[in-house]
């Protein structure tokens, strides 16, 4: 049966659109964030992305995983500020941020940097490197806690206190993609200012009705 | 003077023509035929003597040149857009023959040969590439050097209407590079024209550029408009931008950790996926020819 076979006409754009959400099944949502993932790799492997594959797949990882992890940023507002309600998608967003995060991580270390010693090396010395690892880290908790029975165990007031540290983790990665770029260059500035946008429609004074 | 400088091998020592010219197909041959890739790519280098061309498809597509974008594929796409004929170079400064020339001024009675030489990127990105080109002390022999003159200052074209990335101010364009006389002088210093046996492509610095091959790749500067004979060190683009990240003088030193990259190792574009990483050798494998210009200098502090 098609989605659209169970929305009444009557309905506002947003409310179709929200009833069409509900209808996403997540399963769909990793299916097809897997398969990109999978799909860039194979790009790399067979010369699609140019003439230095690792460093374009180190970057294609990254970028994805800034834009889902700015997207789920966005639910909270979305649905504050429009009546848009992804609230359904939001942890399979979430934990595919969290896979793309893994997966930029493991490209820079395995096949870029190449040795433990100056993976090591580089987390230590370079600052960019450092919070952009730091960023990573923060992340862990709230990938290992992304299923009912964690819910269930720490209780919903603790484990949205926990996933809280998503807040920071947007803010080092924003920062370690501006801090890598050679010179003075418009994305990763973008990036950086929607992550602050979106982390201020959380401070007390602009909220308008409840927080979430 | 030409020859004064000749790498130990040729062309077809190096690489055999086919190889060089499909590498990439023979690469994603090789890929198809172990399925995922593993252990393709035989062209890799081993270490980074190795003077194994880079295909003439990775160099002239996997580029720096932020005029036309800061992605390594802007270039490629935007620099058709760059008149290169006529073009003029501006010599000043502190020389007997002061003036505007022509490109066919410059280029006339020039022995143009081929260098192969190894260039080694700040970013850890490395390319053997074949140049034609002539000795830049030639050039300086015919304007006449002053007396006094220690600097050669060098500018590329900055033309907004045909360079799309001089909109965002990445860095104080126009681009600008120098050299220390002894330097510019030097026998493996060299105006390039073409590469491959092509007039030099739009994307690597048409119709003429600077290569300074113990020099980070951002030495060798493109599309030359001006060039400057001084007394004092002159102002680099990079260098203004990050002096602590990138030096004057910015020789290949991989016991110079840049802030954000390690240079102890780089790798060969054109290796693939699984491309291992060589160690960068100093003065990118140069230090027999180029040392002693650098004799009792602190290298760290004068990097």
């Amino acid at each position: 049966m098609a989605a659209s076979d169970n929305i009444p006409a009557s309905m506002t754009l947003t409310q179709r659109a929200n009833a069409a959400i509900r209808q996403v099944p997540v399963w769909l949502v990793y299916v097809l964030g897997a398969a990109h993932g999978a799909w860039l790799f194979y790009l790399g492997a067979t010369g699609g992305l140019g003439a230095e594959p690792i460093n374009e797949l180190e970057r294609r990882y990254g970028e994805v995983a800034i834009q889902l992890i700015l997207l789920g940023l966005a639910v909270t507002p979305l649905r504050q500020y429009f009546g848009l309600n992804l609230m359904p998608l939001r942890r399979s967003i979430g934990v595919l941020a969290f896979f793309f995060v893994l997966a930029h991580f493991l490209v820079w270390a395995v096949l870029d940097v190449q040795t433990a010693a100056r993976v090591w090396d580089d987390i230590v010395k370079r600052p960019y490197v450092t919070i952009g690892m730091a960023g990573f880290v923060l992340l862990i908790p709230l990938g290992v806690t992304s299923n009912n029975l964690s819910v269930r165990k720490l209780g919903p007031v603790l484990w949205r206190r926990l996933h809280k540290l998503v807040y920071p983790a947007a803010v080092l990665g924003a920062v370690h993609y501006l801090w890598l770029a050679k010179g003075f260059q418009i994305e990763p500035l973008v990036y950086l200012a929607i992550t602050l946008v979106l982390l201020a429609t959380r401070l007390p004074w602009s909220d308008r009705s409840r927080r979430a | 003077m030409a020859h004064r400088y000749t790498s130990d091998l040729t062309r077809d020592d190096v690489t055999p023509k086919q190889l060089y010219l499909n590498r990439r197909q023979i690469m994603m041959g090789g890929t198809a035929l172990m399925g995922a890739g593993l252990g393709a790519g035989k062209a890799r280098a081993e270490d980074a003597w190795d003077l194994t061309l880079t295909s003439y498809e990775d160099v002239t597509s996997y580029n720096n040149f932020y005029e036309f974008g800061t992605d390594k594929s802007d270039p490629a796409r935007n620099a058709h857009m760059m008149t290169t004929d006529p073009w003029e170079i501006v010599i000043d400064g502190m020389v007997d023959n002061p003036g505007t020339y022509s490109l066919a001024e410059i280029v006339e009675g020039q022995t143009i040969e081929e260098r192969i030489y190894r260039l080694r990127c700040v970013e850890r990105w490395s390319m053997v590439i074949p140049w034609q080109g002539f000795e830049f002390a030639d050039l300086l022999e015919r304007v006449g050097v002053q007396e006094g003159a220690r600097y050669v200052a060098f500018e590329t074209l900055a033309r907004p209407e045909e360079m799309p990335g001089l909109r965002v101010p990445i860095i104080d364009w126009p681009y600008k590079e120098g050299l220390r006389l002894d330097e510019a002088m030097h026998p493996l210093t060299i105006l390039a024209t073409g590469l491959y046996d092509e007039p030099m492509p739009n994307q690597n610095g048409a119709p003429i550029r600077l290569v300074v091959p113990w020099k980070y790749g951002y030495k060798s500067i493109k599309s030359i408009v001006r060039i400057t004979l001084t007394d004092e060190q002159p102002p680099t683009a990079w260098n203004t931008y990050a002096p602590n990240e990138y030096g004057f003088y910015s020789n290949v030193n991989p016991n110079r950790s840049h802030p954000r990259w390690s240079q102890e190792f780089e790798r060969r574009v054109g290796g693939g996926l699984f491309a291992r990483n060589i160690e960068t050798l100093m003065f990118n494998g140069y230090e027999e020819e180029v040392a002693h210009m650098y004799e009792g200098m602190d290298l760290i502090e004068f990097h």
